[in-house]
């Protein structure tokens, strides 16, 4: 085990590199999950749609997501985007989104169903049409509900996105092993990136706490 | 002088599924008239209800709004919705929401009231339904009877012809009733149609102008209160009233 001391210094000496390694991190996990939450809320939709065809599109995509490793769907989307001439940073973004997108479709899926239908017939009865009342009345509520187990996803999005490293982005888990290698100083590395994560987790854990007090006024 | 019919049920048929609710319902009610539908859990007067506004859609028979018969299929149904107002049981009222946008959502987003013309109606309401110091507070603060004051208002909002009431005090604890009641008593007399699901057979009495008794999913028995209440014809209307009244 490296001495504390030398972790230490070894971290502010490389604070810099980390820092970028760090940003990447940040904008592939913000990317996929801003573009996961859109495709989470078109499946929810599908499944409650009451139509066959699109519940069964929408199992299948769930199903198809559930039933295979992360590092596989990455590297099917970087080969596959690679002949489209669309970057690794997109590649990995789009199948993080495509990933995240299942789990999040079925929170929204499960909050939207968790909201009391006397809303739905509440909002009919005023005359609003079944999608503004969904609009206004429902997605509000729901998202609120959906917000704890969100930010859980979200967390889960960020430190999954630690497999870029392996189709060579430059983002904070890379950086760490780089370095480690470069320097015969894994467990250093390791160490000191665990910080960075748990540092980030923090921030997300905050922000969605911040979030949810926010929403929290109408109790 | 000729009163306009506000709504005509002919035939009506519904059921869930195996379950015959409502066979052959005939109803028919004036304009201003207040009618009370009572009867055991079950008999299908909150079914019946529900129908009136579409919120349950008919297997046949005709369903009549102010001269027009309505076709589910046919008619834009939010547009015949925002005539009937409806208070559910359970107020349903968006918790997200406070008092005042609650009263406001439905003026302002379906019918297009400019936001300033919505708020002030909403507070001549909130006056009416003497909740005016209340308009900033969330659903979650509020007693049942005051939810329900709100529920109402947010009905009135939508300026309705007929108002629809599905048992309205039943999740109230007793002493909350009677504020209820009352503001219903002073719709009633300001002229409104209403038709009310009810276990409050005082109510019904006092200011009903017809009681209808139901009865598995039949309608046995229409008369004015004091005849329902004191000469029932029917004898299971009499069985119904001796065991609840």
């Amino acid at each position: 085990m490296p001495s504390l001391s030398h972790v230490i210094e070894v971290f502010f000496d490389t604070y810099d590199i980390f820092i970028k390694g760090m940003l990447l991190t940040l904008q592939v996990t913000a990317i996929s999950i801003f573009i996961a939450i859109f495709i989470g809320l078109f499946f929810a939709f599908l499944k409650i749609s009451g139509i066959k065809i699109l519940e069964w599109i929408a199992n299948a995509y769930i199903y198809l997501v559930r039933g295979t490793p992360l590092i596989v769907q990455i590297f099917i989307f970087y080969f596959g985007l690679n002949d489209l001439n669309i970057s690794a940073f997109w590649s990995v973004g789009l199948a993080l989104a495509f990933h995240n997108g299942a789990y999040i479709a079925e929170i929204f899926r499960g909050t939207i169903q968790s909201i009391d239908k006397g809303q739905m017939e509440a909002g009919r009865s005023l005359g609003m049409s079944t999608n503004l009342t969904m609009r206004r009345i429902i997605l509000p509520q729901a998202f609120r509900r959906a917000l704890p187990p969100l930010g859980n996803q979200f967390i889960i999005g960020l430190k999954d996105s630690s497999l870029a490293a392996f189709i060579g982005m430059y983002e904070l888990f890379n950086v760490a092993t780089t370095k480690g290698a470069n320097d015969f100083d894994n467990m250093t590395y390791l160490l000191i990136v665990a910080v960075y994560y748990l540092f980030l987790v923090y921030l997300i854990s905050a922000l969605v706490g911040l979030l949810e007090k926010k929403l929290s006024v109408s109790d | 002088m000729d009163v306009r019919d506000m709504i005509n049920v002919k035939k009506l048929n519904k059921s869930f599924g195996d379950l015959h609710v409502l066979k052959d319902v005939d109803i028919n009610v004036k304009e201003s008239d207040v009618v009370c539908l009572i009867g055991a859990s079950g008999s299908g007067k909150s079914t019946l209800l529900r129908c009136l506004n579409f919120l349950e859609i008919i297997d046949n028979g005709q369903i009549i709004i102010e001269g027009e018969e309505i076709n589910a299929d046919s008619h834009d149904l939010n547009e015949v919705r925002q005539k009937i107002g409806m208070v559910f049981q359970h107020f349903n009222l968006f918790p997200h929401k406070n008092v005042i946008e609650n009263i406001i959502e439905a003026p302002i987003h379906v019918k297009g009231v400019s936001k300033d013309q919505a708020i002030k109606e909403a507070k001549e309401l909130l006056d009416k339904v003497g909740l005016a110091d209340k308009e900033k507070v969330y659903p979650s603060k509020l007693s049942g009877g005051q939810k329900q004051r709100v529920a109402i208002a947010r009905a009135l909002a939508m300026k309705p012809d007929i108002m629809l009431f599905d048992e309205p005090t039943s999740a109230l604890d007793p002493e909350l009733v009677g504020e209820v009641l009352a503001t219903m008593k002073e719709l009633a007399e300001e002229g409104m149609t209403m038709v009310v699901v009810t276990h409050e057979m005082g109510f019904a009495r006092e200011v009903a102008d017809w009681v209808i008794y139901m009865h598995g999913g039949r309608i046995v028995e229409v008369g004015h209160p004091d005849e329902i209440f004191d000469n029932p014809v029917e004898e299971r209307t009499r069985e119904f009233l001796s065991r609840t009244y």
